[in-house]
This record gives structure tokens, sequence and C-alpha cells, in this order.
């Protein structure tokens, strides 16, 4: 095992640049779970972020809000800033508990890209874009186009997260939904944030699909104005958009039916009636 | 580029600390193992049950999932900081049985304790939640933590 320790971003990027295999780690709070039995992480080499700084900052700009990539669920639950964005500090304080939070990156959880992450849903709800960073340069890639299926990342071997940008909207309606087994402490079994602003709707699912995604059926449908008399309308959509499975958390079934109620009940004064 | 060990310097329980650090070593492991502080139990090993809470920079961790390297320059403070009298009512509510999450909760307690503005914001439960107790059912922990009921009422 082998680590590199950068001291500075710049650095980091040479770093990966020479050794694209290297892990890049933040809070730990993915990579570090069952530790001792992860003898195949034992022989990778590391590299460490977490000492750098310049990518702790919070930047809150005339149109937009910029997190540096070691921006933990934790700055953001505590900075009254986030208001504006009120999905943000929403679905933080669902994650894990305390220790977590305070540990957690935005960006780790998008570079985890588990199906059942919790920050990525609200940050795609807010069209939220990926800084990604390399000794060739800077691209930004919105995060609704990061993924590529299960674990498939758009990210470049060399390239690095650098920062996440969330324009500043004002949003009529926005929520976040997460379906556990308990209130702390869980894994999410059927989760959701929507959001809507002139830009339009955006519905975006967890834990529903090989990778946290927009449900680009079930916004036109919404979009579109036309009635929906009950959560089984909703289903056409959820079939277009996700495609959830059994696993050791819940059921493809499960998942499919509590999806479609706890949708129907959030869209319920926009679209929905009781017929 | 570090081999298998390397040295850091950091800040444990108040005094500099030099340590030859194995690089598979978690906090939690540097700190039973190699600094002889086994105060901070090794419960889940997966960042769910708390018993291994530190603080690192002043804010509550699972020192199961840190890096021992990670902690190079900055501050630790474990249970063993902890003297007789701090959080003094936890003896008297039953919040501790078995006492194997004893060490974490004590940890997030003084944490709470230091930063009584969190409890504008959050409620003893919700700050607690990281902390898992298969004892006590953890009335006895939040009675602890919270203010005495008043004399009139008792």
């Amino acid at each position: 095992m082998q680590v590199h320790l950068a001291a500075s971003f710049d650095e980091a990027l040479r770093v990966k640049g020479q050794h694209p295999d290297v892990v890049p780690i933040a809070g730990g709070t993915d990579l570090l779970v069952q530790w001792p039995a992860a003898h195949a992480l034992h022989e990778r080499a590391w590299l460490d972020l977490s000492a750098l700084g310049e990518l702790a900052e919070i930047r809150f700009e005339d149109d937009a809000v910029v997190l540096g990539a070691l921006v933990t669920y934790w700055d953001v639950i505590q900075d009254e800033r986030f208001q504006v964005l009120p999905l943000l500090p929403a679905a933080a304080a669902t994650v894990g508990s305390v220790q977590i939070q305070t540990r957690g990156t935005w960006a780790g959880n998008i570079a985890n890209a588990s199906p059942a992450a919790d920050g990525v849903p609200v940050l795609m709800a807010y069209d939220a874009e990926v800084t990604l960073a390399s000794t060739a340069g800077r691209r930004l890639v919105p995060l609704a186009d990061f993924y590529h299926g299960y674990k498939q990342l758009e990210t470049r071997p060399d390239e690095l997260i650098e920062s996440i940008r969330l324009p500043l909207r004002t949003h009529d309606f926005e929520d976040f939904i997460k379906v556990g087994s308990r209130a702390a402490q869980a894994i999410t079994k059927v989760g959701m944030a929507i959001a809507h602003s002139e830009a339009g709707w955006r519905i975006v699912a967890n834990s529903m699909a090989p990778a946290v995604c927009r449900c680009r059926a079930l916004e036109q449908l919404v979009e579109s104005g036309e009635p929906v008399d009950s959560p089984d309308a909703l289903m056409a959509g959820i079939r277009a958009d996700v495609s959830p499975i059994d696993d050791i958390r819940s059921t493809a079934a499960y998942r499919e039916k509590v999806f479609s109620r706890v949708l129907y009940h959030a869209l319920l004064p926009f679209c929905g009636s009781f017929s | 580029m570090a081999e298998s060990r390397l040295e850091i310097c950091f800040t444990l329980n108040g005094a500099p600390v030099t340590a030859q650090v194995s690089l598979r070593h978690r906090l939690l492991d540097l700190l039973r193992y190699e600094l002889d502080l086994p105060g901070s139990k090794e419960g889940c090993g997966e960042g769910e049950c708390g018993a291994c809470t530190v603080h690192l920079d002043g804010i509550p961790v699972n020192s199961c999932l840190v890096p021992a390297w990670q902690v190079r320059d900055r501050e630790v403070v474990t249970v063993e900081s902890v003297v007789p009298g701090d959080i003094a009512r936890m003896l008297d509510t039953g919040a501790t049985q078995c006492g194997a999450c004893t060490p974490g909760v004590v940890m997030t307690a003084r944490w709470i304790e230091a930063n009584p503005q969190l409890l504008e914001r959050f409620t003893t439960r919700q700050l607690m939640a990281g902390n898992l107790c298969r004892c006590t059912g953890y009335d006895g922990i939040i009675d602890g933590l919270e203010p005495p009921p008043d004399a009139e009422d008792s």
C-alpha cells in the first residue's frame, strides 16, 4: 500500500495524471467501511485530498453556489445560506449520523456513484454541474450526464473532481423524500428529489436504477399538465425512466409501488386528482 | 510517496505526538494498538455504531473510518481526556449498562455540551443518532444529557 500526500491540488492533479490508478480519498466514509477485510484496497495506491484546504471552500456567487470537493454534509447543514437551496441540508441530514455527516463530502458522494446516494439526487434536481480537472485543463459536466451505468462515471482516469456548481434559481416547489428502514443510519430503499423552477420540472430517483438519474418521462408528464388520477397512472413513466432491482434492502416490486405513491402524493397539488 | 509506514505529527488530547503510523491503520487502530489508548471501542467497523467516536479538530467522527495518516497536523481528542465530573449526570440516569457504547456516547455528549447552540436547531436525540446502544433503550442516555427537571416539577 502506498499513499501520496499532495501539498496542493495542482500536485494532486500531477499525481493522478502520472498514476491514474490511485484512489482519491477525502472523508473516507465509503472507502473505509469494513477496512480490515478490504484486502483488494490495501494493495492500491492512495491519493489523500483531505488536507487540501483550497478544496474546502463554499463560494456564493451572484447566480451560483460553488462547493469545493472537500465540502462536507455538515458544512452545508450548519451554513444558513443554504436556505436558498433547502434540499441540500435536508438530504445531508438524512445521511448516516453526525459522525458521517462531518466527514462525508458531496463530491465523494458523486464519485462513489452508489445508486442509493442521498446527496446526488438533490444536486441533480438543482441542475448541478461537476468541474473535472486534470493537468490538461478543466471541463464542466452536467451531473445529470455524469453516470453511464452502474459505477460508470464520465471522469477520465487522469481527472479529479474539483468542485460542484449549482445555479441559484427561484424554486416554487422542491422536495426530497427518503424511504429507509428507520430515521437515522439507514440506506435508502426508495428516494427522490423534485424541484420546479423556470427551468422546468426536475424529478430525480435514487435506489431505483443502476445510477441516480433524472426521470425525463415523468418530468414531461408533469410538464404537460395532463391530470394524473392515481399513482398507477405514473407507472408507465416510471417504467420508462427507472429499472429497480431486488437486493438486500428491498424488492423491485416494493420500490416501484412505493415510488409511484410517494411521487403521486408529492405532485398532487400540481397534476394529481383523487378520482 | 511513502511505503508501509509514515511519520506523522498531530495533537492528541492536547499534547503533541509524533508517530510512525502503519499505512493500513485506521485512527482507531493507531489509538488502541500503537498509542495505548484503548478507550475508543470497535463495535461495527463500518461507521454505524459510534462506539469509536473521537473528536477530530473539535467535531465528532468515527475513528474506524479515518485512515491514521489523515490525522497529520490535526487535533485528536479521545475519551481518555475525560475527567471525573464530566457528564456527571449520566451516572445518575442509567445511561450506561454494559458500557461498550459509553466511550462514544460520552464523546458525542461532550461535543454537544461544548456547543450548546446545536440544541437550538437539533434535538439531543438527533445529535446522538450515531451512537447505538443495545442496553439502555436510550432514555437514560438522553435524560443524562438534558437539563435536570426543575425542582418544582419533581
